[in-house]
């Protein structure tokens, strides 16, 4: 999942560093992450894995790292296998 | 109530009343000259008016949001840019009550804001970033204890007259442009080099020239939570719903200055109902909106205030937007509505009907951070924000 996710950050992240130089727990908004390209990164995100973002998962902090979006994603993917 | 009753109530809209009086003395002159509300800015000195927010712990008087609001109303009757000056320096104060309370500078300094009534200025704007005040170019310089700034600040509202100015640059010379921090600069630690001239068509008494800014403070003057952060969960909301109270304040105006000129016209005209009558009652229906609007929104921020993860939502955001966007669109409706009730008599300057001012005023509510920009930004959260259909929040 970590290597899908920073595919599509790459692709669509807009970032101003290449991916693999940031860390999974760096904070990807002082990285230069914009809200727009947020947004942008979160529909390839439910597209690739085929989930939706609950209304409550979309804030900042969903999207602070990369590690904070693997965290999302999994518990997306928990809770739809668990209903 | 008696003269003498006024005079010794104490009530917070009865204190911002006595303000809006002396406001709205001199407002027609703030607005002719374009010149700073000094009289009604001093009043609301006097009636302690620029630390209600602060916790009553820390010297203030734990004013809520709903309250602030209504202290913008009442002063948006009388004068509205003195309304908005009290707005914005409110605006800033609530980064200091929501944020400050982890540094022990900021505490000290918010104390300070209510004893000594401290007006606080704000400069988010930067030539070349292109209104996006999430954006900085400059960047603050940290050398040791010591922290410099130099912006090109295109739009400081009351910066001459401000006793302190909190500002936005990019956190460090390296940090990417949305990497942002905020910093306090007291009157004292800064000059000012004005760069441009505030001669608009409205809100001329914000005084709010542009001005090359050079700072520099101890270091532990700089806000230690990010600026994204600081905008997300506390400015955001308290703009878009203390702006809609100053705005909701010049449309209650000038809807009553249109019931008068149609109870005056339907007292003469014994029985009689002026045509302009059919407006007022479109103008009230849109007062209402505009008003349960603004009281909807207020307590969506109340309630989201007690859910940290809500605050940072984009479905709150999303809410906060389109108050500032429904408001400051139906204000100019409103206006016009009782500009055709009040005819010649609201078209002239200096009749009891007047509403050039109303007018010119409001029209500032769709520019101050630009609704195709609130709207672009709102679009873009909804290509994966969900709604919410339900009534019960």
């Amino acid at each position: 999942m970590n290597e899908t996710i920073r595919e599509l950050l790459g692709r669509v992240g807009g970032l101003p560093v290449p991916v693999t130089e940031i860390a999974d727990d760096a904070d990807l908004y002082a990285a230069g992450l914009s809200s727009f390209a947020s947004v942008q990164v979160m529909l390839a995100i439910e597209e690739s894995f085929d989930i939706e973002f609950p209304d409550s998962l979309l804030n900042r902090k969903s999207f602070a790292s990369i590690k904070a979006i693997e965290e999302t994603v999994a518990q997306i993917i928990k809770s739809r296998e668990a209903a | 109530m008696s003269f003498a009753a006024l005079a010794t109530d104490n009530t917070l809209a009865t204190r911002a009343q006595r303000v809006a009086a002396v406001a709205a003395e001199f407002s027609d002159t703030v607005d002719a000259e374009g010149r700073f509300p000094k009289e009604a800015v001093d009043a609301m000195k006097a009636e302690r008016l620029l630390g209600i927010q602060v916790p009553s712990a820390h010297g203030g008087e734990s004013a809520s949001l709903l309250e602030i609001a209504e202290v913008c109303s009442i002063l948006g009757q009388a004068c509205a840019s003195s309304a908005m000056i009290f707005a914005m320096h409110h605006i800033k104060l609530s980064s200091l009550v929501e944020h400050g309370e982890e540094s022990q500078w900021h505490l000290g300094f918010m104390q300070e804001v209510a004893g000594r009534q401290l007006l606080l200025g704000s400069a988010t704007t930067e030539g070349g970033i292109g209104g996006n005040l999430r954006n900085s170019i400059c960047a603050i310089e940290i050398d040791g204890a010591t922290c410099r700034l130099e912006k090109d600040a295109t739009v400081i509202s009351y910066g001459s007259q401000a006793d302190a100015i909190l500002i936005t640059s990019r956190a460090n010379a390296d940090a990417a442009p949305s990497d942002q921090v905020m910093t306090v600069f007291r009157k004292g630690q800064y000059t000012l080099e004005q760069t441009h001239v505030w001669d608009t068509l409205g809100m001329r008494g914000t005084c709010s020239d542009g001005f090359l800014f050079k700072g520099e403070a101890p270091a532990e003057q700089v806000f230690q939570k990010p600026f994204a952060e600081i905008a997300a969960q506390s400015m955001l909301a308290t703009c878009h719903l203390l702006w809609s109270g100053v705005w909701f304040g010049i449309a209650t105006d000038a809807v009553s200055r249109a019931q008068s000129f149609v109870r005056a016209a339907a007292r003469k005209s014994a029985g009689q109902v002026p045509p302009g009558a059919l407006h007022l009652a479109e103008a009230s229906n849109l007062l209402q909106l505009v008003k349960s609007n603004l009281l909807s929104g207020i307590r969506t921020y109340e309630d989201a205030k007690a859910d940290g993860e809500k605050l940072s939502s984009m479905s709150f955001a999303i809410a906060m937007n389109n108050i500032k966007i429904a408001s400051s669109q139906t204000i100019l409706d409103i206006i016009n509505k009782a500009m055709l009730i009040c005819g010649i008599m609201g078209y002239k300057n200096g009749t009891p009907y007047s509403l050039g001012r109303h007018l010119r005023d409001a029209h500032s509510a769709q520019l101050m951070i630009s609704n195709d920009r609130i709207l672009a930004n709102s679009s873009t959260m909804l290509l994966v924000q969900k709604p919410d259909f339900s009534l019960l929040g």
